[in-house]
């Protein structure tokens, strides 16, 4: 039986499956050359990329918890430039979709990144990143209220033309606020839930773990967070949703598409196996068979 | 040279006095070579609450003997992995990061020091260097003399093996560094250092002071070891800032890492 597991995120934005790697997780992608053919990847999502190069926050920057590890990189990048220069050539002979995450410590931060990447042929949609809890500007300070959100998410429509998927902090009181704010000032689909805001401490050392005491908590332990969010704001918003938190195996990623997201994406699971993206891709081919279902589109939302 | 993820047989482990452990496996299928000072990722299953694979030094590597771990039992992960029997399949993935330059000329004298669990990629790189004609010095610093014993027979092939320990119950009592070899570390025209950070500081000052060619192996806290995470950065210069060390390291030469002053 030949099953469908193209999903369409609206804006043209056509994936030929639904599994994305999340930003930050999966570099520039050939990082992970070695292990696996990228272009069977639904799309791959690049680190965070800001107007100016950053170098991030101080070491440490990772701790792992159960299940989990709680990071504060801070958006270390090169900046835009640099990435136009020379990454972005590095990314145009693949066939998946290559999609840029933006980032920034100021509104015109987020517009000047989104209008230097507006000429790039190959990157169909960038995602937009108001939920990073890492930096002391921006990021997260955005995306924590319904204001901040339509504020980004209105500016960068304006200078970017192609798909517009906007990234939400599960740090808030009612996630589908900010989801309905983000849909009402034009975003093409939202992409959830980026890392919950936490905090390790050392106790024979008597200090935290991290350089910035609190950083961001992913991984499996997050996973429960993630779908119970996925499914409100399906529920909610009439644009695509991207469902990601923890996701580690197809039946992992079947519970977010069950939950209402049209794709997910797949982050720290990628640095414990680099080739899991494939595994899940195959498990829910292996899943459809084994549930006659036809096509990846018919179980979206079933709960 | 290709990256895999390659599952491991283990055929021998036994603990050394320090109670760190010599694991000795061999690979289930094909295995890309590994060069002295990269490392593997293991991942460590039924550990309960670990998630995130173990960066571990190779300590020796050969087609013939397969793959060798020197392994400290650290926490509740590591301390699982120690322990498992003989016959144990592990997966890993491997090789990881930049190694130690090992482009030498016949007849140089270098001097390899380590400390801890720090020693184990100096035991193949002492076998590398010796078999392209250098004269290999060993330099142990340990606690006591339970961390010292059973590690010179990792270096059969080094000339002469030092030894520190804190409390003087082997070797000259103090700090790697106070053996007296290092008040004429010029004598030597390579010094490769692992160990604790403030070990490694110590010998790259004397290093850089001696104006003597010199090598360090990093041990940042690491997650994914491909340089995607960007978890494991150390800020070496003013001109690169942060670079991952599981990529452009783990072995960085001295001159490069300028911000250890």
């Amino acid at each position: 039986m030949a099953i469908n597991l193209s999903v369409d995120l609206g804006a043209g934005l056509v994936l030929k499956n639904p599994v994305l790697t999340a930003s930050g997780t999966f570099g520039y992608g050939h990082e992970f050359s070695d292990f696996i053919d990228l272009d069977k990847l639904g799309g791959f999502i690049v680190k965070g990329t800001t107007l100016e190069p950053r170098q991030g926050n101080p070491s440490p920057r990772m701790a792992e918890t159960p299940m989990g590890m709680i990071n504060a990189v801070g958006l270390q990048n090169k900046g835009v430039a640099y990435f136009v220069d020379h990454i972005y050539p590095t990314l145009t002979r693949f066939d998946s979709e290559v999609i840029v995450n933006v980032s920034g410590a100021k509104l015109s931060d987020y517009v000047a990144v989104a209008e230097a990447l507006a000429p790039l042929d190959k990157i169909h949609a960038i995602e937009v990143n108001i939920s990073c809890p890492n930096v002391k500007a921006g990021g997260m300070a955005f995306g924590t209220t319904a204001a901040g959100a339509a504020e980004v998410t209105s500016a960068v429509r304006k200078a970017w033309n192609k798909h517009l998927m906007v990234k939400l902090s599960p740090n808030v009181t009612d996630i589908t606020e900010i989801a309905t704010a983000a849909e009402a000032s034009g975003a093409d689909s939202v992409s959830l839930i980026n890392t919950l805001l936490a905090m390790d401490i050392d106790v024979e050392r008597r200090r935290p773990r991290l350089s910035t005491i609190t950083g961001g908590l992913s991984g499996p332990a997050v996973r429960p967070v993630a779908v119970r969010m996925v499914w409100q704001v399906a529920k909610r918003v009439k644009i695509p949703v991207v469902g990601l938190g923890g996701i580690c195996s197809a039946d992992d990623a079947l519970q977010f598409i069950m939950a209402g997201a049209t794709a997910v994406q797949v982050g720290t699971a990628n640095f414990i196996d680099p080739t899991v993206t494939i595994r899940i891709i195959d498990g829910i081919t292996d899943y459809c068979h084994r549930h006659n279902i036809s096509d990846i589109n018919s179980l979206r939302g079933i709960i | 040279m290709s990256k895999c993820i390659c599952d491991f047989r283990l055929i021998q482990s036994y603990a050394l006095p320090s109670g760190n452990r010599i694991m000795q496996f061999i690979p289930e299928g094909d295995c890309p070579e590994c060069f002295p000072g990269q490392f593997i990722e293991v991942k460590i299953d039924h550990a309960p609450t670990a998630l995130l694979r173990r960066p571990i030094s190779v300590c020796h590597y050969s087609v013939r003997d397969g793959l060798t771990l020197l392994v400290k039992p650290q926490g509740p992960a590591t301390s699982l992995f120690t322990e498992l029997p003989l016959g144990s399949v592990v997966n890993m993935m491997l090789p990881l990061g930049h190694g130690f330059n090992t482009d030498i000329k016949p007849g140089e004298k270098v001097l390899l020091a380590g400390g801890g669990v720090g020693i184990a990629p100096l035991v193949m790189l002492c076998d590398c260097l010796a078999e392209k004609g250098a004269t290999v010095h060993i330099a142990l610093g340990g606690r006591s003399a339970n961390d010292i014993n059973g590690i010179p027979q990792l270096f059969p092939k080094a000339e002469r093996v030092f030894a520190s320990t804190n409390d003087g119950s082997a070797g000259t009592e103090g700090v790697v560094t106070d053996i007296p070899i290092f008040e004429r570390l010029a004598d030597y025209e390579r010094v490769y250092c692992c160990g604790p950070t403030p070990m490694m500081k110590a010998v790259a000052r004397i290093a850089r002071a001696s104006e003597v060619w010199c090598e360090v192996s990093l041990e940042n806290h690491m997650a994914c070891g491909l340089g995607a995470c960007l978890c494991c950065v150390e800020n070496i210069n003013e001109a690169e800032g942060n670079v991952c060390v599981c990529t452009e390291g783990p072995v960085f030469n001295i001159n490069r890492l300028t911000s250890w002053q």
